[in-house]
């Protein structure tokens, strides 16, 4: 019983980000050990830089589902951003190195209005996040499927190395994917847009009282994420060299997005969670693939296996929540009042 | 606007905060009625009154979260006119209401500067937050708490503090407590004590809302009393006492407030036993409520009050000794199971347990009727209007959500729900918590009523003239146990001596 206690006290010492990282060096541990089983090195520069490549573009998209997350919204127009972004640069490119520029800046453009709408819709009309971004990400998908039947443009040699290039074993697109995290974790730490996105998601009406415009960082966290979804959609553009209309959703980004931000310890209802922890979520999820992947798990069993890893990683969270949860808020009382006058 | 001391003029100095003639209506009912209020540097100013009597609303006028329909408020001489709390805090009027306005995942320090944070060079001065909130709590004398802790790791008291802090971080020169000790410890009070002196000696005008008379009389020089929306008096401290003060501020005496039982109303066979009953809460539990019979129970809280309850009701089944309903043996497994057997629970949270809000009140009324007696449902939807208006339930129609009720309205369609099941025995938590005199009395009626007709009533209250008023026995419970049994009409401080355990009366539960 008192062991039990004092285990518990020193669990809840560790943070929530502790126990996501905890879990992925878990994840990896165990990974090379299956890996070996299956007579290869999980450690080989290629394995290392495969799962890299594999963080990169989930990346991206949880970062940015972190922010609306955080903020008490949702975004399930992820997929569908990137997959538009891909199509637009790959056209506007059209093989040309001259035109990447004016790709990209086409890109991230028609993203941040999209990711403006979101924001708005949102926040002024107060639409839940789910159901907008459900509404933005039908919209645009309906409109890919009406004007692009296949694959079309092309993106040039240059832009294609941003996909192939490493730096050791560490591929430039993860680079790119963590100079955004970074700079997502100083906002979230050390803007007051971070901080008011914090207090916006964990209760609305203290954010208000406090004097914060609560519109402003719900605006701004969906615009960032569809930002960031568009950078996955140039990625995935620099990989296959053509635009594909159907990318995005092919790679499931809205849910595993989510998945990935809520395994590394964000609560769903917003308000508390980091970047950091999304990170480790994403390369957990990584890891696994890889693994899978060199197991040889058929794709049908891989998608049992996340989906139990999921909800298993965030019934421990519930679990310590119900743990740490304070003693009930006893109301005022006249006896406790006697009391203290009889004392 | 009787006994309002002599003004020495608006103008004179030190003088924080004045507010005259301020009214406020709410669809047409007149919660406040051209009330005065005046604070001067270092004044710990009591607001006292019954509840509905008007303070929180003079509170939320001076925060600036209602404008007032008359009147006018001057800070330093100067008029000002809130219509955002944010205003009237820059003014230097921040307010610590009841419900705290924290983030709990957010840290101490980030928590007061919310929407203020300190920037340097574009962003948020981390440092320097820590830094300026170490400093605040240390001027009000606090060490314990750490600018960079989590506010959910807090206590209750420790989160007022950073409420306080928050306050006097805006300059503060007025601030306003509404009931800051409601849920604090006796040590923790003492703290608030002294930080409240603390503020009075740095200048600093308080206005302190509270309940306990005798932290009125501790803290403040001057207390204002409020009766139904009107100014009964504003008088220096040392010229009321406790009796006095409770009578201006109930206007009749407590006796004649809780109704004598129906005439020929006499417990008649054991209805509910208890026999060594116990489980991971309370322990060696042995009551008997008979048929018609008002038991109440006292004690601290955390004393096991509630769980007893639970226990009986099924929501935490006792483990261990007997429970017989009419003679019968039985342990509840569920509250449904409980419900089935002839009981009733009205739980002490309404909001969270005692109602659906946003559902009507006639759903409300028929609620637990349709989950655990469907075949009686067509019966009870022909009962429950009647005893909807037999409660005086004031509501537009049977189709209003339970939410757009006042409290008591509320507590009477909880009533309701129960007495649609026809219980044998109704175990009540706190039937009278935060609602208005006019409900409450109505609620004893109606306890006397149900007796009359051989309901048991087994009833948990922290208020003590009401477990005194109304119970036949009264049994205090002390650290999960009966500590002791009292008659009926016993007087407080015997109450109080058992539940502490300064004198064990009768018999001593075996330990």
């Amino acid at each position: 019983m008192s062991t039990l206690t004092a285990l518990r006290n020193r669990s809840t010492t560790l943070t929530s980000t502790g126990i996501v990282y905890a879990v992925l060096v878990l994840a990896i541990v165990l990974g090379a050990i299956l890996t070996a089983t299956a007579g290869r090195n999980f450690f080989s520069q290629g394995n290392v830089s495969s799962i890299l490549t594999g963080t990169s573009i989930l990346g991206f998209i949880a970062i940015g589902q972190t922010l609306v997350i955080l903020v008490g919204s949702l975004d399930l127009s992820v997929p569908f951003v990137a997959s538009l972004v891909s199509v637009l640069a790959a056209e506007r490119m059209a093989g040309e190195p001259g035109n990447v520029p004016s790709a990209i800046l086409v890109a991230l453009l028609v993203a941040a209005v999209i990711g403006l709408a979101n924001g708005l819709i949102v926040s002024v009309l107060g639409v839940h996040g789910f159901i907008a971004t459900l509404g933005t990400g039908l919209v645009i998908s309906g409109y890919l499927a009406t004007n692009y039947q296949g694959n079309t443009g092309s993106a040039p040699r240059s832009f294609r190395l941003v996909g192939a290039t490493q730096i050791g074993p560490v591929p430039l697109s993860t680079v790119i994917m963590l100079g955004c995290a970074v700079l997502a974790i100083v906002m979230l730490r050390r803007t007051r847009l971070g901080h008011h996105l914090y207090a916006v998601g964990g209760n609305r009406e203290v954010a208000r009282m406090s004097g914060i415009r609560t519109q402003v960082p719900v605006i701004a966290a969906h615009t960032l994420c569809s930002l960031l979804a568009a950078l996955a959609g140039l990625l995935l553009l620099a990989r296959l060299s053509v635009g594909s209309p159907t990318i995005g959703s092919q790679g499931g980004y809205d849910l595993m997005s989510i998945a990935a931000v809520v395994l590394g310890g964000t609560l769903l209802a917003g308000g508390k969670g980091n970047v950091l922890g999304t990170l480790a979520g994403v390369a957990i999820f990584a890891v696994m693939d890889n693994v899978m992947g060199a197991m040889e798990v058929n794709p049908f069993m891989k998608d049992v296996i996340r989906g139990v890893v999921i909800i298993a990683a965030v019934a421990v969270y519930a679990r310590r929540e119900i743990d740490r949860r304070p003693a009930p808020f006893e109301k005022p009382s006249t006896l406790d009042a006697a009391l203290q006058e009889a004392r | 606007m009787t006994g309002v001391p002599e003004s020495i003029g608006p103008d004179a100095p030190g003088i924080l905060l004045s507010a005259r003639g301020l009214s406020k209506s709410f669809a047409g009912h007149r919660v406040l009625d051209d009330v005065d209020l005046e604070l001067r540097s270092g004044q710990v100013h009591g607001l006292v009154g019954e509840n509905g009597a008007g303070k929180s609303t003079l509170m939320k006028l001076l925060a600036g979260v209602y404008t007032p329909d008359e009147g006018r408020i001057e800070v330093a001489g100067e008029p000002v006119s809130f219509s955002h709390p944010l205003q009237a805090q820059h003014a230097g009027v921040s307010t610590v209401f009841q419900e705290f306005n924290l983030l709990p995942e957010r840290s101490v320090a980030e928590n007061v500067w919310l929407g203020r944070e300190p920037r340097r060079a574009g962003l948020v001065d981390t440092a320097r937050m820590q830094r300026d909130t170490a400093e605040l709590l240390r001027d009000l004398g606090v060490s314990h708490i750490r600018p960079g802790q989590r506010v959910r790791s807090l206590s209750v008291a420790e989160q007022q503090i950073v409420e306080i802090a928050k306050a006097v971080s805006f300059d503060a020169r007025v601030i306003q407590m509404d009931e800051p000790t409601a849920a604090l410890a006796d040590r923790e009070v003492e703290l608030l004590y002294g930080i409240i002196a603390g503020l009075s000696e740095r200048g600093i005008g308080i206005v302190y809302v509270s309940h306990r008379l005798k932290e009125v009389f501790d803290l403040c020089d001057t207390i204002t009393v409020l009766k139904d929306g009107q100014q009964v008096t504003t008088r220096p401290a040392d010229e009321l006492d406790d009796a006095g003060l409770v009578r201006l501020m109930v206007g009749r005496s407590i006796s004649s407030f809780f109704p004598d039982p129906v005439p020929g109303t006499e417990p008649g066979e054991p209805m509910l036993e208890l026999r060594g009953a116990g489980n991971g809460y309370v322990d060696g539990v042995d009551l008997t409520l008979r048929a018609g019979e008002i038991v109440g129970i006292s004690g601290l809280q955390g004393s096991g009050r509630t769980e007893l309850l639970e226990a009986v009701f099924g929501v935490r089944p006792f483990t261990r000794g007997q429970m017989l309903l009419d003679g019968k043996p039985l342990r509840p497994r569920s509250p449904r199971h409980a419900i089935r057997s002839g009981l009733a629970m009205i739980t002490e949270d309404r909001k969270a347990t005692g109602l659906a809000l946003n559902q009507t009140i006639l759903d409300n009324a028929l609620g637990v009727v349709r989950a655990v007696f469907p075949g009686r449902t067509p019966a009870a939807r022909r009962d429950v209007p009647g005893i909807l208006s037999s409660l005086d339930v004031s509501a537009r129609s049977m189709d209003q959500e339970a939410q757009f009720l006042s409290g008591g309205n509320q507590q009477k369609v909880v009533l309701a729900r129960w007495l649609a099941t026809h219980p044998r025995v109704v175990l009540m938590d706190e039937p009278t918590r935060g609602i208005d005199v006019g409900a409450k009395h109505a609620i004893y009626e109606l306890m006397r009523a149900m007796t009359a007709e051989g309901v048991s009533i087994l009833m948990v209250s922290s208020e003590l003239p009401e477990v005194i008023g109304m119970s036949d026995r009264i049994l205090v419970m002390r650290d999960g146990r009966l500590a002791g049994e009292l008659p009926a009409g016993s007087d407080e401080e015997a109450v109080i001596q058992v539940a502490t355990g300064v004198t064990t009366p009768k018999k001593e539960p075996a330990r």
